[in-house]
């Protein structure tokens, strides 16, 4: 609709703002500021670093659904499948086993290690769409929902049976003693760590969506599937190329899962996954800056319930943070609002 | 409904239709018609369980303008759709510049020169306007696609004012300028229209059948599809009505134009 006809005059600057549309964005840096406040500098570093862990896997819900309109509950799934391919990578591969000293070589071996991980995740993230979704691309919606549950079934028990059911642990490259300071902050360096990396992957794919012609592709996909081949593009390309991106983002996910945990299960993707989701709702599902926020947010509602010693609460704020959502605000902090006409 | 005898519509000795005592088009310069580059045989579509085209005969010749008219329901967008690849035939064919691409892909033939601008516009509502011209480059080279953007925006005057909003914040003129401007970045040999005057005021209506004329007169063939038909009979050269999923008439757009009967059932003469 063309809003801007029907609005009163108004300062420029006031337009301008709007535009800009900082709503979400300020509602966001409230809630870090009174959270860090209420909880301290510790556990907000602590609500970052699990924020941006959510936040990767968020991602992969929200292209996810963008384009094909599925909740893929096997995405948690994958996530966990990625940790333990990072551990794999690590122990069998690298001959790791903990903390490296030496920077060089603990950022080739990090470098690997990602470079590994993401790939073969997405790769895997491309078969499971091959396989399971696409021929039910035309089906009634619940088929491939149901799908996705079984799929999820397949990669926990597969693993369960390769790692077994117990908890596994995994090198932690960077030493959880190591501190540096930060604006007069003691912060871990492997907090830093997971937060630049899974910020610098979200704008790397931000940039590569917004500007690039398959992220043009993409989002068009996702707008006009039909529109979208009468100007050449192979949707079914494009999907497989959502799915590899969303499953290898997943990947780095488990990679910085298994780097501040030490260890990992093969349940880890239900209840990851889940919270996730609600990330990617809480954002406005489709939308990955959305996402990203989200998955902020819900590190620092799991991470305040624990720390104000509700920790077996810790699980139910986080749906409750959904419930919350889908009352009030249905499209999610960064819901389209505008422009769906056509 | 039909007292006229119905022409042949896949005589291949037929002459191509010059000469039409149309004005419009002698000024044009448009290039002589010529061989056929576009030919459906005896084609079934189905949606489902439902018989939408009941075996379509349709010949599109080079540097054409050639017009589907019939009232709703008749087929004309379930044949546009059949030709671009968005349907498939269950039965008959399509050859397109001397190829069978019955079961081509809608992508494939994006990309070797069909050109659709689909009913409804389908613009990309939240790319921008240089964005969707972009998507309709797909397929080409960057600097092709920058050249081609800046051609339609000299056809279009209207979307460079509006190259950085969304599609979607765009008027329904504007929206149908898009739609056709994209489908010309996709360098069509033939471009598809579907209801390209839609809900248009009747001077944006003279605008687009301008425009489509001087299209056509750049060399695109054109297949046409309106329920304007009075219109779209002026700037074709060759018309076709269906009815129910069947071909009914086929004849020269000046022919048509005269016919009585179709003057009653579709120009809105009692």
């Amino acid at each position: 609709m063309t809003t801007s006809t029907l609005r009163r005059e108004q300062p420029a600057f006031v337009e301008t703002f709007q535009r800009l549309r900082l709503g979400p964005y300020l509602f966001v840096l409230g809630v870090a500021i009174i959270d860090f406040l209420v909880i301290g500098p510790a556990q907000f570093v602590n609500g970052l670093t699990i924020g941006a862990i959510y936040a990767l896997v968020a991602i992969g819900y929200t292209m996810v659904y963008g384009i094909i309109e599925l909740i893929n509950f096997a995405h948690g799934d994958v996530f966990m499948v990625g940790a333990f391919t990072s551990m794999y990578v690590l122990t069998n591969v690298l001959g790791q086993d903990g903390p490296i000293k030496d920077p060089p070589v603990l950022a080739a071996v990090l470098f690997v290690d990602f470079a590994i991980t993401m790939i073969l995740l997405g790769i895997l993230g491309t078969v499971i769409e091959r396989f399971a979704y696409r021929p039910l691309r035309h089906a009634p919606r619940l088929a491939p929902l149901i799908t996705a549950i079984g799929v999820s079934f397949i990669l926990q028990n597969t693993i369960q049976i390769l790692f077994g059911p117990s908890p596994v642990n995994t090198p932690q490259l960077i030493s959880p003693t190591a501190r540096v300071n930060v604006f007069g902050l003691d912060v871990g360096v492997v907090n830093i760590f997971t937060i630049v990396v899974s910020v610098s992957l979200m704008i790397a794919l931000q940039l590569f969506v917004s500007r690039t012609r398959i992220g043009r592709a993409m989002r068009s996909t996702a707008m006009d599937r039909e529109a979208a081949q009468l100007m050449g593009v192979d949707i079914n390309r494009t999907i497989a190329i959502t799915f590899f991106i969303g499953s290898a983002l997943a990947g780095a996910a488990g990679v910085v899962q298994g780097l501040y945990f030490g260890n990992i299960q093969f349940t880890l993707g239900f209840q990851a996954g889940l919270k996730a989701f609600t990330a990617a709702v809480l954002g406005g599902i489709g939308n990955i800056t959305g996402a990203a926020l989200g998955g902020f947010i819900i590190g620092f509602v799991e991470v305040t319930a624990g720390a104000k010693g509700v920790f077996v609460w810790g699980q139910a704020a986080v749906f409750v943070v959904l419930i919350l959502t889908l009352l009030f605000r249905p499209a999610g902090l960064l819901g389209q609002q505008i422009g769906e006409r056509a | 409904m039909t007292e006229q005898p119905i022409p042949p519509t896949t005589d291949p000795g037929r002459p191509p239709m010059l000469g039409s005592d149309d004005a419009s088009r002698s000024t044009s310069g448009r290039p002589a018609p010529g061989d056929v580059i576009l030919e459906l045989r005896d084609v079934h579509t189905y949606y489902g369980k439902i018989h939408a085209l009941q075996g379509i005969d349709l010949d599109v010749r080079e540097g054409e303008i050639v017009t589907l008219i019939g009232s709703n329901g008749a087929g004309k967008t379930t044949t546009l759709k059949t030709i671009s690849g968005l349907l498939h035939p269950r039965m008959g064919s399509v050859h397109f510049a001397g190829r069978d691409v019955t079961r081509t892909a809608a992508h494939e033939m994006a990309r070797d020169g069909i050109g659709h601008a689909p009913e409804g516009r389908r613009i990309f509502s939240r790319l921008t306007v240089t964005e969707n011209l972009q998507m309709g480059g797909y397929t080409r080279s960057g600097r092709e696609v920058a050249e081609n953007i800046e051609h339609v925006f000299s056809i279009f005057p209207r979307l460079r004012e509006r190259a950085g909003q969304r599609g979607g914040t765009l008027s329904g003129g504007e929206q149908q300028m898009l739609a056709i401007g994209r489908a010309i970045m996709t360098r069509p040999k033939v471009l598809l229209l579907d209801e390209p005057s839609l809900g248009l005021s009747p001077i944006l209506i003279q605008q687009i059948f301008t425009i489509i004329r001087e299209i056509n007169a750049g060399g695109t063939t054109i297949l046409l599809v309106e329920q304007n038909a009075l219109q779209a009979l002026e700037v074709a050269d060759r018309g076709y009505v269906l009815q129910t999923g069947r071909v009914i008439l086929a004849d020269s757009a000046s022919a048509l134009a005269a016919n009585q009967d179709v003057r009653r059932a579709y120009l809105g003469e009692i």
